[in-house]
């Protein structure tokens, strides 16, 4: 319970009007806890992204907000308003499928038309509200195809126009990217983030992909085992995780576990093994023991020709460590490099290429010293 | 390119396999009735003239294509008993059609709706029945519905009738035993197509308004319907056609067509008429397949 109270404190709150409130919700499939105690605060016209690993119960998070599952515990609340058991089709909110699920005895017209059918709206705004959405995904001309008639791109404009057609409270988005390649869905999540600012509509989007997570929302639950382990902005939670599963889930990152051995100053010093003496800013959070790590994202650390001395822009206390170049990889925006410490950990390092024809490029074997400033060190339990 | 041309050529022996098949156990046979539907009933053997022999030159030839004659489809068509006789087959057919699919549709239905280790099971107990011969079960059903059957039997013991009732040789004993027998036809076809309906499209409808009404009318009916389509066919073709459940259960006042051409061939030794209503059923039977097929065709083609 301390835990979760932590969690919670910890977890940011939404901007806008409250909207959509899951509170301690449970869904147990047999003898496996799918969702477990799982709370969590949507605000009016925010664009949430639920990320995690493939069976961390997102989905099936998602299911629950759509009337798909039932909570076993808990409470889901709408506009204040208890919904957990109110069936899918009488709820104001409206679900993008992971397939579709485009019908497919029906026209581009009538699947988008369906909902506003079954609302028992006039014929004229039937019409009126059709041709409005098909303009809005650019599917003018479309409407009299049939789904097998269409390509993925535009078969997934189509399940956004239906979905969005009945202007629900709450678009839910089941992985609307997974079925697209890589090109269309970088565009489609462009899209995605312009009708989302254009219609002022709240957006829950389930994604196992990082990048487009952060990309695309304004705030991220990770989800690992049922439960939230971190609800923050894209930044936060990759600068600040609140842990050292989400720090090696979100991004790349070496991590080096050792001891504290001093604390002082804003500062800490950890004793490692594998990297020799690291001194980090003292974090935030409180710790629960000594035995820690430090986590350093690649990009945060700067290499230098060994035989260099330190920058002078160098603050006091910079760490410093040399090694060997292990590995390159030319990535185009950007070189990977490996470092093997003369303590023995493996670092990883990515160096922007921000000029054509780079001043220092590193080959294999070449020795180097890598430089990291304290407040680029995140200390966390280990 | 070199790996089609690999699998072209066997690939193409292989599709002539049908074709052969359709040669010589359908078409065939087919030319012998037709030729034979085509002579006069004779008291000699074979029952029928003229007859070809290769023998006897080509003149004897020429002089046997002249005799050949439309007499038999004159006959079946101004003869109200040949008349009535597929009336009674096609109306019996489309009753029993839509027996079976009023209580196959909610079998199949209710069948595609368990969970995924009941569906075996349930489809097995569909098919158990062909383990026993059919004409057996047909006289099975002889047994429950004679006079001191179980039917009645059962009937008197809840008070529900007072006297015995006769169910055999009645219309009602035959469409029992035509439903039963058929029934098997109609649910698995029906529910391969209602098995395959992807459960996320009723919670798209669902998701859009849809009640679990709605969403059965508007998009389980719908994709159901090639498979409403296949086991209407499979039913519908042999029931027209049926002899021994008409024959054993029903009345013998109004015969079926397959009664009549028994009666023709059997008991009347007229070969040629006898010939003459299969081939008339024939033409009947290939109306509805065309419409099937040219209904599944605009359907292919509207997907593409």
């Amino acid at each position: 319970m301390t835990d979760e109270a932590r969690r919670g404190s910890e977890a940011i709150a939404p901007a806008g009007k409250l909207l959509l409130r899951v509170d301690a919700v449970v869904r147990r499939f047999g003898e496996v806890t799918a969702v477990d105690h799982l709370s969590l605060d949507i605000g009016t016209g925010e664009f949430f992204a639920l990320l995690g690993p493939s069976g961390c119960g997102k989905t099936t998070l998602l299911r629950m907000l759509g009337g798909f599952e039932t909570p076993d515990g808990g409470r889901i609340l709408l506009d204040g308003q208890d919904i957990s058991g109110v069936p899918p089709h009488r709820r104001p909110v409206n679900m993008m499928f992971q397939n579709y699920a485009l019908f497919p005895h029906l026209s581009v017209r009538d699947n988008i038309a369906f909902g506003l059918r079954r609302a028992g709206l006039p014929r004229a705004e039937i019409e009126a509200r059709v041709t409005e959405m098909l303009a809005l995904v650019s599917l003018e001309g479309m409407e009299k195809r049939k789904p097998e008639q269409l390509s993925g791109g535009q078969r997934q404009r189509v399940a956004l126009a239906r979905a969005l057609a009945r202007r629900p409270r709450l678009l839910l988005l089941d992985e609307p990217m997974a079925a697209l390649d890589k090109k269309l869905r970088e565009n489609t999540q462009a899209e995605l983030m312009r009708l989302q600012r254009q219609l002022g509509m709240t957006f829950i989007i389930v994604t196992h992909d990082q990048e487009e997570a952060m990309m695309m929302a304004d705030r991220i639950g990770v989800m690992n085992a049922g439960r939230l382990q971190q609800v923050a902005t894209p930044r936060q939670l990759y600068e600040a995780p609140n842990s050292r599963w989400i720090a090696e889930f979100v991004g790349g990152i070496n991590i080096i576990d050792g001891e504290v051995e001093s604390r002082g100053g804003g500062r800490m010093t950890v004793a490692t093994q594998a990297a020799g003496r690291v001194t980090a800013a003292t974090p935030l959070q409180a710790l629960t023991t000594d035995r820690v790590c430090v986590a350093i994202r690649p990009e945060k650390i700067r290499l230098s020709s060994g035989a260099a001395a330190p920058d002078a822009g160098d603050a006091v206390g910079t760490n410093r460590m040399e090694g060997v170049i292990a590995g390159v990889s030319y990535l185009g925006g950007q070189t990977r490099y490996q470092v093997r410490l003369d303590h023995g950990a493996l670092m990883h390092a990515s160096v922007a290429n921000t000029v054509r024809r780079e001043a220092e490029t590193f080959d294999m074997a070449q020795r180097v010293a890598a430089c990291f400033a304290p407040d680029d060190c995140m200390v966390l339990d280990r | 390119m070199s790996g089609r041309r690999l699998f072209a050529a066997p690939a193409r022996k292989a599709a002539l396999a049908p074709f052969l098949w359709m040669l010589l156990f359908f078409l065939l046979p087919f030319g012998f009735v037709l030729k034979i539907s085509l002579s006069h009933a004779v008291m000699a053997q074979p029952p029928y003239l003229p007859v070809f022999d290769p023998a006897a030159g080509v003149d004897a030839l020429k002089a046997a294509f002249a005799a050949l004659s439309l007499d038999n489809f004159r006959l079946l068509a101004s003869d109200h008993f040949y008349v009535l006789s597929y009336l009674r087959s096609v109306v019996v057919a489309l009753v029993s059609t839509s027996i079976l699919l009023a209580i196959g549709y909610p079998i199949a239905y209710g069948m595609s709706r368990l969970p995924a280790r009941w569906q075996p099971i349930a489809m097995i107990l569909v098919i158990v029945p062909f383990w026993t011969s059919f004409l057996i079960r047909v006289y099975a059903w002889i047994n429950i519905l004679q006079h001191d059957g179980i039917l009645n039997d059962v009937l008197m013991a809840l008070r529900l009738v007072s006297a015995p009732v006769v169910w055999l040789s009645t219309d009602a004993a035959m469409y029992i035993g035509l439903v039963y027998s058929y029934l098997p036809f109609m649910i698995l076809p029906l529910y391969a197509t209602l098995a395959k309906i992807d459960p996320a499209l009723l919670e798209a409808s669902a998701d859009l308004g849809g009640s679990r009404l709605t969403t059965f009318w508007l998009v389980t009916v719908p994709l159901s319907l090639p498979g409403v389509g296949a086991g209407a066919l499979l039913c519908f073709i042999p029931i027209v056609g049926e002899f021994v459940i008409p024959d054993l259960l029903a009345g013998s006042a109004s015969p079926m067509i397959g009664q009549t051409l028994w009666l023709e061939f059997f008991n009347n030794h007229d070969w040629p008429v006898a010939s003459a209503i299969a081939v008339v059923l024939l033409v009947l039977l290939l109306a509805p397949l065309l419409i099937y097929e040219r209904v599944q065709r605009r359907q292919l083609e509207g997907t593409r």
